[in-house]
């Protein structure tokens, strides 16, 4: 009896582990873009070594990319100097070592884990790396995916391989049906606020039960998108007839009797009754509420309408409440803010942007708060201007930009300032994540949304309750 | 990559919890497309002031640190991103160990990689360690123990194939190449059979 894991780690094992050496593991998608595969290629090229299967890898350009229109289709120059000298060594290794690149100003360009699943490259029981943490996204799928370094990135380009040792499982079964206003965001924050920042550490994932099964796609990703917040590098969903129905008739997807191969083979991939993990851990779905970060990391994370925790002896603590400037014992709720980001590859799909819409719609952003709005790609932006969400946004006041990575790692010039609060949808609050100095509180794009209607940290079923 | 057996050196510490891979270099520094030279942004926004000047409070700043190889942190090092940027930054800074109660997957990973020792010790260990910043350490990684000044000897594991490749100055990608035959046998037998990844 095997776990999902299990069964995809034995498809990929090239050469078994021994007490002396890890596996070599087979990849079958390698994801790159411009910020951690430079050095990579300098490798190759140090070594005189080729990309063993460049049909292996596509490439995408997303964390320092310019999102102002004019930067990116009309010609204006790139304000960010390092930034455009990383996009055009992007281009050059990809020219070179024949690698498919979504560049600059292509329709399917994006942030790299937004990109793969609607390509329909993403697929349940393949092995997904990409020089980003972020990579556990595709774990959705009911893949094995998770971030490497640059190093690890130069052996996949050479080798197709990578040398791993066996991690351990982790259930975590959440059960019971999400409240009214509650997101797949709120829930993986609940479970990092409930296994804490590094729960996961050394353990691959398995989220399970009917609160998991009833979450779309895009929701599932969301869910994956942060298992690295809880440590763990890599979360995974068991693919089902929602996983299937969204992969069929994708660009990349395989068709005819391709399709009917890999759908029995998928069907096989879900872990056996009985299969054991190392941990198990449980949540009630239903209980769970709009959470927010208040501190220095996801970890420190509560429902919007709790009191700050108080801890006594607790000088890192402390020491995080100060840099957010917030104080232990006080409530969230309608603090003042002063920047709403939506988007990043935790919540820059079409769905994170009608939900945001959804509670945007006939209303105005507040005055003095910054509203800035980054589709995760550049379909997810033509799906979302052919609903006409882009004008919901700017009639709110907010801007509407072009797709990448932009305020959730702040490499591109889009920052927060210092000492300002911003409410994002992004994954990271650590100190200077979004700018030096900038005080970040993770939420749901309702939770962002409603946040910047009302310029307060916003509980978002009051604007649903009307 | 020069062989690593031992590490004899001072200790400093940076007593916090979770430092997070953005601490230890922040994602502006990582527009660069080399990876030398990142050691002056390490810790960045720990270390400087807004006008360049260096904080005087901050631990690496201190007198007493300069030159120290081995950093003792709180539990969870090198949360966060997958940035190889970190251990880069560190190494070039002058450190070749880091010690805590635990640390991060990937960051851990990476580190090996780079002739900079993850080390993972006991809580009391760590405890003692995190109270006597610039303790003079012998980190011996033949033997696998650390030896404090006390005499005190600490063990720690590191995962059998990097210490190998760390001990003898070995690069991975050398092994990894060597399974050459291997990869392609595996390649040859997923095409027949229907497993194999649909292609795109």
């Amino acid at each position: 009896m095997k776990t999902l894991f299990e069964k995809i780690w034995e498809r990929h094992v090239v050469v078994p582990e021994t007490v002396d050496t890890p596996a070599v593991l087979y990849i079958d998608l390698h994801l790159v873009h411009e910020v951690t595969t430079p050095q990579a290629f300098t490798m190759l090229r140090q070594q005189g070594l080729s990309v063993r299967r460049p049909e292996l890898t596509i490439a995408t350009m997303d964390h320092s990319t310019p999102t102002r229109t004019e930067q990116v289709f009309g010609g204006a120059p790139i304000t960010v100097e390092s930034a455009a000298h990383q996009i055009a060594e992007l281009e050059r290794n990809c020219r070179q070592y024949g690698i498919e690149l979504f560049d600059l100003r292509s329709d399917l360009r994006g942030i790299v884990h937004i990109v793969g699943p609607e390509l329909g490259l993403t697929q349940p029981g393949k092995t997904v790396v990409c020089g980003d943490s972020h990579t556990s996204t595709h774990g959705a799928f009911g893949a094995l995916a998770f971030g490497i370094g640059t190093t690890e990135v130069a052996h996949v380009l050479a080798t197709q391989c990578l040398l791993q040792r066996r991690p351990r499982t982790l259930a975590i079964n959440v059960e019971g049906q999400l409240g009214l206003g509650i997101s797949a965001k709120d829930l993986i924050l609940a479970i990092i606020g409930r296994i804490g920042i590094s729960g996961g550490t050394g353990h691959v994932i398995e989220y399970r039960g009917s609160t998991i099964r009833a979450l779309d796609m895009d929701e599932r990703m969301t869910v994956c998108n942060m298992s690295i917040e809880a440590g763990a590098r890599a979360g995974m969903i068991a693919p089902d007839e929602v996983t299937y129905a969204y992969v069929l008739g994708r660009a990349r997807a395989p068709t005819g009797a391709d399709w009917e191969r890999a759908l029995a083979s998928w069907r096989e991939l879900p872990g056996d009754v009985g299969a054991v993990f190392d941990r198990e851990v449980s949540l009630d779905g239903a209980a769970i509420e709009p959470m927010i970060t208040y501190g220095t990391h996801p970890g420190m994370v509560m429902p919007i309408s709790a009191d700050i925790p108080v801890r006594r002896d607790d000088p890192v603590f402390d020491r995080a409440l100060a840099y957010m400037g917030l104080q232990a014992g006080a409530p969230i709720r309608n603090h003042p803010i002063n920047v709403v980001f939506i988007g990043s590859c935790t919540n820059g799909r079409l769905s994170d942007l009608r939900s945001a819409a959804e509670l945007l719609r006939g209303h105005r952003v507040a005055r003095g708060v910054q509203l800035l709005v980054v589709p995760g790609s550049q379909q997810v932006k033509q799906a979302a201007e052919a609903e006409g969400l882009d004008r919901v946004f700017i009639e709110a006041g907010g801007e509407w930009r072009e797709s990448g990575c932009s305020m959730c790692i702040g490499m591109n010039g889009d920052n927060v300032g210092a000492g300002q609060y911003s409410v994002s949808t992004s994954n990271r609050n650590f100190e200077g994540r979004q700018g030096q100095g900038a005080r970040t509180l993770l939420a749901s794009p309702q939770t962002a949304a409603a946040s910047a209607v009302r310029g307060l940290v916003t509980d978002p079923r009051e604007l649903l309750n009307g | 990559m020069d062989p690593i057996k031992q590490i004899r050196s001072r200790t400093a510490v940076l007593p916090y919890t979770n430092i997070d891979t953005d601490q230890i270099i922040p994602a502006r520094f990582l527009r660069t497309t080399v990876r030398a030279g990142l050691g002056k942004h390490l810790f960045s926004d720990w270390r400087y002031a807004a006008d360049g000047s260096l904080k005087p409070d901050f631990a690496l700043n201190q007198p007493d640190a300069a030159g120290c190889q081995i950093l003792v942190a709180g539990r969870n090092f090198g949360c966060g991103s997958s940035r190889e940027h970190a251990p880069w930054a560190l190494h070039d800074y002058g450190f070749r160990a880091v010690i805590s109660t635990e640390i991060a997957d990937i960051f851990r990973g990476n580190s090996l990689k780079n002739g900079l020792l993850p080390i993972v010790v006991d809580a009391a260990s760590a405890e003692w360690l995190l109270a006597h910043p610039g303790a003079e350490l012998l980190i011996d990684l033949e033997r696998n123990v650390i030896t404090l000044p006390t005499g005190t000897q600490v063990h720690f594991e590191i995962e059998g194939f990097a210490r190998y490749c760390l001990l003898n100055g070995i690069d991975e990608l050398g092994y990894l190449r060597s399974q050459e035959a291997a990869i392609t046998r595996f390649e040859t037998r997923r095409q027949a059979t229907a497993a194999g990844p649909a292609g795109h």
